[in-house]
């Protein structure tokens, strides 16, 4: 696919790449790492069919150095197309971020909940809540970081179509973040649900929270177990969550809610973007797979102390986070686990990660209040 | 001095005084028809991309009509500057119903013109009913003019004015890339350097100040910092902080530049004390022997005679000038008409952080409301005279005499 050229661009080439690049001296992200001249020089005079640059891709990585101990992203995508004409950056970025992905790797999707095995019987006693979350973008509209208002509002309409067919443990409503009352607001924020206009300069650098709160919305079901944000930091975001360790049921409904999702969109001839050497494409390259991040509030006062933690959940292929979520503490020895990869294996394969650590972590946890030693339970690495 | 700037100064000077002079719009170029961007455009009419206004309280906001939105839409300035991003800040800031913000800013010199239509209301509505179309505004240097600076020091603690200043050719700071940016530093501290005397100093790049340095300007009250008024950041002006950002000042520490902020240039001169005469004379001083330096090698300021000084935001067209003191007034800022003797002075108070800071103590800072259609010198005079008047009404006060509320001052002559 040819890419057209996009005038506010030509009127950029005039200065010379050397009076244009910037200054990534200070800069600690994948961007700033892979980022060259030469790249720079071969893609600024590219431009996406919709007008997305490198410029605009590398936006919020020169805004935002980042810190010497966490390694951000430092890029976003405008639409589907930025990951092809601007692979020769983005490439590398993603190889960084996805333990070596190759641009020649084919990703898995396999979204059939039957195939996790076990997952329904994690100890309610530590494992306080399980949720499963992952994004979708819909074909034929750009990205948060670039699209217009008329372009959001569409997606917003779609998706309350898409969402106002589901039924059965599926029914629900849809909340627009400006319109909602105020006795909405505040049980939608007791409950949890309630996403706030982005603080974060690494989304507000890169354009998502222009316009805020038009065309954003939140829709969940009457049970409050299956939720979806509209217009946040992607299209979609697909969130399932209940109390309790039955992870098994929390990835059930999360398959069956999206696949009835999809249908709709695709009825209207807008699927969600996916190919098979990325999975699904998001705004940020570290989502792009199955952009799935499956996980658990458990209590792990004892094993979390433990010198070997961290190890544990290399090995494991977890995460760890505090109870408020990405760059949050955890609160009292309860922390937030979950699957550290999105690109290379599957929904099953990342889910069953945590279904089978946290059940490992739980025993782990549970010999440390015995007093006893789990030097024979760590694991060899997944 | 021929690079591709100046050979693209060339080109753009004719395109705007060609504008300018006739009267007629800037070349404003219809986005270019065979992009996708163009398809997708067509494919949402203006109406599907109308800003929801609803809950706004900005200038922009009651200014704006879908009728003005679609003729704006899909145009752009010759930098391909369009009108969505003018708007974009006040989009995304309603607004206090107390506090009327202005809600857009300006891309470019050209924006002024191929978006005249909505400036134009807008900038009447912040600027006092002045009508850029049929007014002209008058630009006054002449420090000479200006009579009684020199205020009681048992009140006034500190004098200072400031102002912007743009380079005609370059980008404004929402829309100008990194190597506008950098030619903007380039060609401001090439300048400077040419300054001497009393006004010679040196530049303090923000990225590469040392620390020392840089808790020097802090305590000098200097520094300025990475905007986080979401009203700048909306409107795109911290893009790649802090490259080509700085600080220059004189080394008596009373002239000071900042580069690359909100504006270009920000001239600020001040000193402790009272003598507001000797401040404006050297504000007037430096800013002709910068500009001077400046027309040497080929640049010059953006200014017209219908708007004055061009400066990103509209509230500082004109003289984009602000001259004020940090006074103590203890008696009169308890007196319930110190509010309405302020609006008819056409001062304003702020607290001693600056805009949007709250007062401390008794101390406040008090300065000129208006910056367009009056010039420089009437402008300074107006916050002279009213100065001395708050000054008498608090030692009035302090008496026990009474004070009165004088008249409103008359405004710009048409």
């Amino acid at each position: 696919m040819a890419a057209m050229k996009n005038c506010h661009n030509d009127y950029k080439m005039k200065f010379s790449v050397d009076e244009e690049f910037p200054d990534l001296s200070l800069h600690n992200n994948h961007m700033a790492k892979v980022l060259t001249k030469d790249i720079y020089s071969k893609l600024r005079g590219k431009s996406t069919p919709s007008g997305f640059t490198v410029d605009d891709v590398i936006q919020t990585g020169v805004d935002n150095p980042g810190h010497p101990f966490i390694m951000t992203v430092g890029c976003v995508a405008g639409d589907e197309e930025s990951y092809e004409i601007f692979k020769e950056l983005l490439d590398p970025i993603i190889s960084d971020r996805h333990g070596g992905y190759k641009p020649t790797d084919k990703h898995k999707t396999d979204l059939n909940f039957e195939n996790l095995k076990g997952g329904d019987d994690l100890d309610p006693n530590y494992v306080l809540s399980s949720r499963v979350r992952t994004g979708r973008s819909i074909k034929g509209f750009t990205l948060p970081p670039h699209n217009s208002r008329g372009e959001r509002r569409g997606i917003e309409k779609l998706s309350i179509e898409a969402l106002s067919t589901l039924d059965g443990e599926f029914k629900g409503k849809y909340y627009p973040l400006n319109g909602m009352t105020d006795a909405e607001q505040e049980q939608l924020i007791a409950d949890h649900f309630l996403f706030d206009k982005p603080v974060s300069p690494l989304l507000t650098c890169a354009g998502m929270a222009r316009d805020w709160p038009d065309g954003r919305g939140i829709w969940h079901n009457d049970n409050k177990t299956f939720l979806v944000w509209v217009n946040e930091e992607d299209h979609l975001r697909v969130i399932s969550m209940q109390k309790g360790g039955n992870m098994k049921e929390v990835f059930r409904r999360f398959c069956v809610g999206l696949q009835k999702i999809e249908e709709v969109f695709k009825k209207h001839n807008h699927g969600f973007m996916w190919n098979e050497h990325l999975g699904y494409i998001l705004t940020c390259p570290s989502n792009l797979g199955t952009g799935l991040r499956g996980g658990v509030h458990v209590k792990l006062p004892k094993l979390s102390t433990h010198a070997k933690f961290e190890e544990i959940l290399t090995r494991l292929r977890l995460q760890k986070r505090g109870t408020g979520g990405v760059d949050t503490a955890s609160v009292g020895g309860v922390f937030d686990i979950s699957n550290a990869d999105r690109l290379g294996s599957s929904e099953v394969d990342q889910v069953q990660l945590v279904v089978d650590g946290v059940k490992l972590m739980v025993e782990m946890e549970k010999k440390l209040e015995k007093g006893e030693s789990i030097d024979g339970m760590i694991p060899a690495q997944k | 001095m021929a690079n591709s700037f100046t050979r693209m100064i060339t080109g753009r000077n004719t395109a705007v005084m060609m504008a300018m002079g006739a009267g007629t719009l800037a070349s404003a170029f219809l986005l270019n028809d065979s992009t996708a961007a163009a398809e997708r455009r067509r494919f949402y009419p203006p109406s599907a991309d109308y800003p929801d206004l609803r809950k706004h309280n900005n200038c922009m906001a009651a200014a704006m009509t879908p009728t003005i939105y679609a003729r704006l839409r899909d145009k752009a300035t010759p930098n391909n500057w369009t009108v969505d991003q003018c708007i974009q800040t006040g989009v995304d800031n309603p607004g206090h119903p107390f506090i009327k913000t202005v809600g857009m800013v300006a891309g470019d010199e050209e924006s002024y013109e191929v978006f005249a239509e909505l400036f134009d209301p807008v900038i009447k509505d912040r600027h006092n009913g002045y009508d850029p179309r049929t007014m002209k505004h008058p630009t006054d240097l002449d420090s000479s003019k200006v009579t009684s600076g020199m205020f009681d020091e048992r009140y006034v603690l500190s004098s200072r004015v400031r102002t912007g200043r743009s380079i005609r050719g370059l980008s404004l700071p929402p829309a100008c890339t990194r190597s506008e940016r950098r030619e903007v530093e380039r060609v401001v501290v090439t300048a400077l350097s040419g300054l001497k005397g009393e006004l010679a100093g040196r530049y303090y790049s923000l990225g590469e100040m040392t620390e020392r340095e840089q808790q020097q300007l802090i305590d000098e009250h200097f520094l300025f910092d990475k905007p986080v008024s979401p009203l700048l950041t909306a409107a795109g002006m911290a893009r790649d902080w802090p490259d080509a950002r700085g600080i220059w000042h004189n080394n008596e520490k009373n002239f000071l530049i900042w580069i690359n902020e909100e504006d270009h240039t920000r001239v600020i001169s001040m000193e402790k004390g009272g003598n507001m005469k000797r401040v404006f004379e050297r504000f007037c001083r430096g800013l002709k022997k910068v500009e001077h330096l400046i027309q040497e090698r080929g640049w010059e300021f953006m200014w017209n005679e219908r708007m004055g000084y061009i400066l990103t935001c509209p509230s500082n067209l004109g003289t984009g000038l602000r001259a004020g003191v940090h006074i103590r007034l203890p008696l009169l800022s308890k007196d319930p008409r110190f509010k309405k003797i302020l609006e008819n002075l056409r001062l304003q108070k702020r607290g001693t952080g600056g805009v949007d800071t709250a007062a401390t103590g008794d101390t406040f800072d008090i300065s000129n409301l208006d910056r367009l259609g009056k010039s420089e010198v009437e402008l300074v005079q107006l916050v002279i005279d009213g100065v001395n008047y708050l000054i008498e009404c608090e030692k009035r006060l302090e008496r026990g005499q009474d004070i009165k509320i004088p008249s409103p001052i008359a405004q710009f002559k048409r």
